[in-house]
């Protein structure tokens, strides 16, 4: 658990457009460790998810680099859980699931093992057949997980997956990719707005403020694992991590307002 | 205990009430879909009959229906129908093939696009059939020059519905297939053919609908065979019974090919509700 894994080095990222810009990033500078579970977390328009699109070679940084450490030959670097709708109508689950194996022409015995382990694993096996259309919304965020777990990536890039669902779905979820990622310990960057999602997930939490977005301030959550809603919710220590982040994003969202006033 | 039993049982007997009330109603909405084209038919026949309309003009349907078991039986009909579907079936895949392909490209390629849209602009808006005199000084009084003429005619339809088709393809399964390293054959084949499907099948059933209407001018311009040369003829030699045995012709082959394609459509598209 020492070696580095991700390094951000002075990361940031204007969107120029017709004279005017914004700076969605400024100056992040991160170093996440193999194996880490980590959060971003930040109000809404804070340049999240143009981070994590800048390490899913999604955008161009404007200045600055990052470095994922590559592993295996041959293995992906990284893959990128999306917000919903991000599974493809037009293909099965099974077809969702393996695509990332596929499209790097996986051997057929990989593709079937691995297609076959995370369908299980996500309790999808007996709809593998159906379409995107035929299933729920909760199932669907399962088919994009599965679909990231199968491709094995160096790192998992997580773009609030859970943000569309409703209150049942979203702890069911949370705690069935916690589940699935005690397996494997693969790095992990999660974005979410919210404070209870990233208490229970993260080994480390990056606060960040907008616009510019930059992070204001890392905090360790020693909690052992494995962990559950309900441990996490009782544990008193949680409790005041959760306003002590919560009085921290107040501020910050206030600071903003005023700078805008 | 038995007063909400009895609450239960007439709650069920208003439900079921309302729904035989509903099943009703779609039993008289199919009859009436199926009633309107023979009403209009009835009607015709007495109107014809009774000399309000002249039945020179138009003869009263069963006549026609008559007049076509007799064409039938004499094998004229089979080789005329034959020979325009054979051109139909040619024309159509000259015009779709093409029109798919160069669809997908302008809709993945911007310089393609770029480079080809003024061009289908300009085209566009030109009857296939007012080049119909120099299709055939070019291929010849044959039953390519009347390919050719439909390939026109169906070629941009199918093709602004394919651009359009993948242009409006959400961008997140862009991004996906880009972060899961999908090349650009892939990208071609799992992402923009399957994602303009939908747009591009509609245009299709277009393409087939001006195909027919196509074929029938294209065959009354310069032809000696087929469904269009029939009308024609029969029209200028005052037979108008077989006129409008043609003309029904065209009207089914119309509607079979609409069933068709719409199976089709259920095939190829079956993530489509």
């Amino acid at each position: 658990m020492t070696e580095s894994k991700i390094k951000v080095d002075h990361l940031t990222k204007v969107f120029f457009k017709k004279n005017s810009s914004v700076t969605a990033i400024r100056d992040i500078c991160l170093d996440i460790k193999e194996g880490e579970f980590v959060c971003l977390l930040g109000p809404s328009g804070c340049g999240k998810t143009t981070l994590l699109r800048i390490l899913a070679e999604l955008e161009t940084p404007s200045t600055g680099s990052y470095h994922i450490t590559p592993g295996k030959a041959g293995k992906p670097l990284q893959s990128m859980i999306f917000q919903e709708q991000g599974v493809i109508p037009w293909m099965t689950v099974q077809n969702n699931v393996s695509f990332g194996l596929r499209m790097r022409h996986a051997s057929k015995k990989e593709l079937n093992e691995r297609t076959e382990y995370y369908l299980n694993k996500v309790g999808l096996w007996e709809f593998r057949h159906l379409y995107p259309s035929e299933i729920s919304g909760g199932m669907k965020q399962r088919v994009s997980i599965a679909r990231a777990f199968a491709n094995d990536p160096e790192i998992l890039l997580m773009d609030e997956p859970f943000a569309a669902l409703d209150e049942q779905n979203k702890f069911i979820l949370q705690e069935e990719l916690l589940n699935i990622w005690e397996e494997t310990h693969k790095t992990v960057v999660f974005i979410t707005h919210s404070i209870d999602e990233a208490l229970l997930l993260s080994d480390r939490i990056f606060l960040m403020s907008a616009q510019p977005g930059t992070i204001l301030r890392e905090k360790k959550i020693d909690l052992p694992r494995p962990r559950s809603i309900e441990l996490v919710r009782s544990n008193p220590q949680m409790g005041k991590e959760f306003v002590d982040i919560w009085q921290h994003l107040q501020e910050t969202v206030q600071q903003h307002r005023d700078k805008a006033l | 205990m038995k007063e909400s039993s009895n609450h239960i049982t007439r709650s069920e007997s208003i439900e079921r009430q309302l729904w035989r009330r509903k099943v009703r109603r779609t039993r008289a909405f199919q009859t009436l879909t199926i009633a309107s084209p023979i009403l209009l038919l009835v009607v015709w026949e007495i109107l014809s009959r009774t000399a309000m309309i002249d039945p020179r003009f138009f003869p009263p349907p069963t006549t026609i229906i008559v007049e076509f078991f007799h064409l039938a039986a004499t094998g004229q009909l089979f080789h005329h129908v034959g020979i325009s579907l054979y051109r139909i079936l040619g024309g159509f895949l000259m015009g779709v093939i093409p029109a798919i392909i160069i669809g997908l490209l302008m809709g993945m390629y911007l310089p393609v696009r770029y480079t080809l849209q003024p061009l289908v602009m300009a085209l566009m808006p030109i009857p296939t059939l007012a080049l119909m005199p120099i299709i055939i000084i070019v291929f010849g009084i044959n039953d390519l020059s009347k390919m050719i003429t439909i390939a026109g005619s169906v070629f941009f339809p199918v093709l602004i519905n394919t651009v359009a088709g993948v242009t409006n393809i959400d961008h997140i399964y862009v991004d996906i297939a880009k972060n899961y390293g999908a090349k650009s054959k892939d990208y071609f084949f799992k992402i923009a053919l399957p994602g303009a499907l939908p747009m591009m099948m509609e245009g299709i059933q277009m393409g087939q609908a001006i195909a027919l209407l196509t074929i029938v001018a294209a065959e009354m311009i310069g032809a000696n065979s087929g469904i269009g040369y029939l009308i024609w003829t029969k029209y200028k030699t005052f037979v108008l019974k077989d006129m409008y045995v043609g003309l029904v012709l065209i009207s089914f082959f119309g509607y079979l090919f609409s069933l068709l394609l719409r199976a089709l459509q259920r095939k190829l598209i079956p993530w489509q509700k």
